[in-house]
């Protein structure tokens, strides 16, 4: 599977205005390949990951082409992208843990969803059977309604019934975030599984938590204000950030044997920009601590290593005079 | 944002909201006609001043009863003490709930376990029939006492709603806060939790007084409103025993029922609209 | 699930415990002396025959024993199903009287709630899928809840009944018929009814109709229908699920609103002079009957708490979470 995203611009109809939440994002996801795509509150990730599968009340489509396995993904038709979705492109969401219908029977919902997308509930139902099994939920779990579940049991519920119909991209927003560490491994460790065996084509996971994707992720990107600022092998990233912004965001990880009395925990000073009214070219520049005059452009998001991408001036420079 | 922002802003929104604007428009409509009606009044009240039911006309702006009374006189009066009704009744049910509700919802545990069954038992039983079996053992009746037994039977519901409402602040870092510096609990709840729930307050009232209103009318219809002066619902009393609908006086029984469908109407449309200034959820776009 | 019944079966068994004693107190505490208040309805009779009637009421009422005791024979008089004698009917017992009225109130109650709840549900659903439908039908719902149920009927009765004249506008029955199972005598019946029944219909269906819309908003907000619609649901499955969960609430708000429809079928009642307990109430009133009138709070307290105690059950049976909450979901 291949995803080819150009441009893609997405932005918030709000009262106050208009909030410029996603700006022109170029990049491309690979078959097999598990991205996870980071960055702090209101970066933009979970806009793009959502605006990937269905566009919620207030977000506006206002550019952009996506291509997935050659054909186009029509994101801004709402009618047309539901040939795509759940076959296509899956979504395990935020709110995994009350996504189901507390008043259904878990199996009797499944079997309504799966039919409502014209679908044979009895061709499904055995390899329903074997995936509940895989992530260690009983069968009987069809019988019980969502109360009876824990929250585990609940979102790995939802991984496999978002993934039921083998989606060629799935997308998993925060599908962490109310874990604790070990639980955290256990479900990351479960999404690399479901791409192993091919469950799932690729996968994007979303999440603010960049020590969960070392886990699991082939590769990361790295956003910031709405603006990719940088995608490489998870490898790279972690140990040769290349943007500023990631720079400073992997040194303010703690790490595990390190003790603050030898290195102190830096943070970037500063906060983010407001989109109502987005400053102009890069929106790092603030807070950066190499920016010049030609951040006031918008930097293109350019392959500087092989699958290393980049979208800083300084860097362009750096590796120019480095050839 | 600044309190002075957060008011303007509200400001802004109300003024935009039609549902808002239509439904103040009507009843402060009638609260004109109640506090002006009056002294455009031809004839005093109840006095007979016809020999019998008239049609409306030039003389009779609405027509007379059975009897000779002018009706137009009666609505008039009558508008205004079914508005005192609803503000006193619908106030008293509204405060009762609030101390029933804030402290419930705030101490939690068995005092909310105590007044939570005090409400929901008082909910249970219909208190319209309690209401009818105290006032008929009154002798002597007037607004004053009609509103507070009104009060005292309708405050359920807005205790019920503040309870629910004061349950999800409670929960919120500010209280904490003022708790570990001591703040006696009568503070917390009218410094820190009542004016962050004025505008839910507020809604509350407004349906406590419409449902004031709508009480006080099948009260007075019922035959045990004031034993003085006039109100909507008395007229339809009135209207009824002098067999208005047998009759046709359709002048005498109409004009009550619909002030009271279009007051209360105009004040749960004027809620809606509130809820929608109020909530930036469910503003339209 | 014992639990839950047995902890609602206190409340309601204390409910109808304060409401007994409300009900035995009102008489006794009100200013006034009820025995007095009964003979001035009776009218002057000779000073001895006051006296007379004096001694026998006051005795009748228990009025000459101390109060416990007046309590407590309240309380075993009620076991025995003697709730006196009825002054307006004399010397029919209470019970007799309120046995004749019972079969029409539920004649007209039962299908104007159970109808109306159903048709509101589903008109306010409906209502909630098109923004001109709902523009349409706010205001008219919250018109029609607004509208006071006695208003409605005499306008109802006007037009049908002295306008048009093709439905008669008082009693349950032509008079001129007795009760049987005939024919004549069922339409008489149904003659009769249309009209309070319909204005009881009418004003609650709006309730339930604005009731019913807010839910849906609110349930199609809820995150099962996000993903629901992320998946690619159709909408009408999203919609199926969203009006069963909102029925819940509704379901509930049923209960709690008893109160409120015994109030307005009493008042819709006095205006079509149908014989129901509510118009049994007014005359009680009217004629300082007491023990007609305790009687009749008595049967519409038994009748709401067991209204309730029906819809719990059926809360429990439908509501999945109800059911299993207390016997502790895994967590």
């Amino acid at each position: 599977m291949s995803l080819r995203v150009e441009n893609l611009t997405v932005y918030y109809q709000t009262l106050k205005g208009v909030v410029q939440a996603l700006e022109d994002a170029s990049f491309s996801l690979g078959d097999g390949e598990i991205m996870g795509l980071a960055g702090e509150s209101g970066c933009g990730k979970t806009t793009l990951g959502t605006s990937l599968i269905q566009l919620s009340g207030r977000m506006r489509y206002m550019r952009g082409k996506l291509e997935l396995d050659g054909q186009e993904l029509p994101v801004w038709d709402n009618q047309a992208m539901n040939a795509f979705r759940y076959r296509k492109v899956s979504l395990i969401p935020q709110y995994a843990m009350s996504a189901l219908n507390p008043t259904r029977k878990i199996g009797r919902m499944t079997r309504e969803l799966i039919e409502s997308r014209s679908v044979d509930f009895r061709v499904v139902l055995p390899e329903l059977k074997r995936r509940l099994e895989l992530v260690e939920l009983s069968e009987k779990v069809l019988d019980m309604y969502p109360i009876e579940l824990s929250g585990g049991m609940k979102q790995r519920m939802v991984m496999v019934l978002s993934t039921l119909l083998n989606p060629s991209l799935l997308i998993a927003d925060e599908i962490t975030s109310a874990l604790d560490v070990s639980t955290q491994k256990a479900v990351v460790k479960m999404l690399a599984e479901f791409r192993d065996r091919e469950f799932v084509k690729s996968v994007m996971v979303i999440t603010h938590d960049i020590s969960v994707l070392y886990q699991v992720a082939d590769s990361i990107m790295v956003m910031y204000a709405g603006q990719l600022s940088e995608k490489a092998p998870a490898d790279a990233i972690i140990k040769n950030p290349r943007h500023p912004y990631t720079k400073m965001l992997i040194s303010s990880l703690p790490k595990i044997g390190v003790r603050h009395t030898e290195q102190v925990l830096s943070g970037i000073p500063g906060k983010p920009p407001l989109l109502l009214d987005p400053p102009a070219g890069c929106r790092f520049r603030d807070r950066c601590p190499v920016a010049f005059e030609k951040c006031l452009q918008v930097p293109p998001f350019l392959e500087i290593q092989k699958d290393h991408y980049v979208a800083c001036w300084k860097e362009f420079e750096s590796h120019a005079q480095a050839k | 944002m600044s309190e002075e922002k957060k008011k303007n802003e509200l400001l802004f929104f109300a003024l935009r909201n039609s549902k808002l604007k239509i439904g103040a428009a009507i009843v402060f409509l009638f609260v004109l006609f109640a506090i002006f009606g009056p002294s455009f009044a031809k004839y005093p009240l109840n006095e007979f001043v016809a020999g019998g039911p008239n049609p409306p006309s030039a003389d009779y702006y609405m027509g007379t009863t059975a009897y000779g009374q002018d009706v137009f006189a009666q609505f008039v009066h009558g508008l205004g003490s079914t508005f005192i009704v609803g503000l006193v009744g619908g106030g008293i049910a509204t405060l009762l709930g609030m101390l029933v509700g804030f402290f419930g919802g705030y101490k939690g545990g068995w005092v909310d376990e105590l007044l939570n069954g005090v409400t929901n038992i008082i909910l249970v039983i219909p208190t319209f029939a309690l209401l009818l079996i105290m006032v008929a053992y009154l002798k002597l009746r007037g607004i004053l006492l009609e509103s507070i037994f009104i009060g005292l039977t309708c405050w359920p519901w807005a205790a019920r709603a503040i309870r629910a409402q004061t349950f999800s602040l409670v929960s919120r870092e500010f209280v904490d806060l003022a708790k570990l510096s001591g703040m006696g609990t009568l503070k917390i709840i009218f410094r820190e939790i009542a004016p962050n729930m004025m505008s839910y307050l507020f809604m509350t009232f407004i349906l406590q007084f419409g449902g004031a209103i709508l009480n006080a009318a099948t009260l007075d219809f019922v035959g045990l409103g004031p034993t003085q002066g006039a109100s909507l619902g008395l007229m339809m009393n009135w209207a009824t025993i002098g067999s208005a609908l047998l009759l046709g006086y359709w002048w005498w029984f109409v004009p009550p029922g619909l002030a009271i469908t279009a007051i209360v109407g105009a004040l749960y449309i004027m809620n809606v609209g509130l809820d929608e200034v109020f909530n930036p959820k469910l503003r339209e776009m | 699930m014992k639990r839950y019944f047995l902890r609602k079966l206190l409340i309601y068994l204390l409910t109808f415990f304060i409401a007994v004693t409300i009900d035995w107190m009102i008489p006794r505490f009100m200013p006034g002396d009820p025995v007095l208040n009964m003979l001035a309805k009776a009218g002057s009779v000779h000073a001895e025959a006051q006296e007379v009637m004096y001694g026998y009421l006051t005795t009748a009422f228990g009025l000459d024993l101390p109060i416990w005791q007046q309590y407590l024979n309240f309380w075993n008089a009620l076991f025995h199903g003697d709730l006196g004698v009825s002054v307006l009917q004399f010397p029919r017992p209470v019970v007799d009287v309120i046995k004749s009225a019972i079969p029409f109130d539920l004649l007209l109650l039962i299908p104007a709630i159970v109808l109306s709840w159903i048709a509101g549900n589903k008109f306010g659903a409906f209502a909630a899928r098109s923004k001109r439908m709902d523009n349409t039908l706010l205001p008219v719902g919250y018109i029609l809840t607004a509208t006071p149920y006695m208003w409605l009927g005499i306008l109802l009765g006007w037009v049908f009944a002295i306008i048009l004249k093709i439905i008669p506008i008082s009693g349950a029955f032509s008079y001129a018929l007795k009760p049987a199972l005939t024919w004549t005598f069922v339409l008489s019946v149904l003659e009769h009814w249309i009209l309070p029944f319909a204005s009881l219909f009418i004003v609650m269906f709006g309730g339930w109709a604005i009731g019913m819309r807010n839910m849906i908003i609110y349930e199609l907000e809820a995150d099962y229908a996000h993903y629901l619609e992320a998946l690619g649901a159709p909408k009408r499955l999203i919609r199926r699920y969203a009006y069963n969960n909102a029925l819940l609430p509704q379901l509930s708000g049923l209960a709690l609103k008893l109160g409120v429809i015994v109030a307005g079928a009493m008042a819709t009642e006095i205006v079509f002079s149908y014989p129901g307990i509510g118009y049994l109430i007014l005359m009680a009133i009217q004629n300082s009957d007491y023990f007609l009138l305790q009687g009749c709070f008595l049967f519409i307290i038994i009748g709401v708490l067991l209204a309730n105690f029906i819809i719990d059950i059926v809360f429990i049976l439908i509501d999945p979470r109800t059911r299993l909450g207390m016997q502790g979901g895994a967590s």
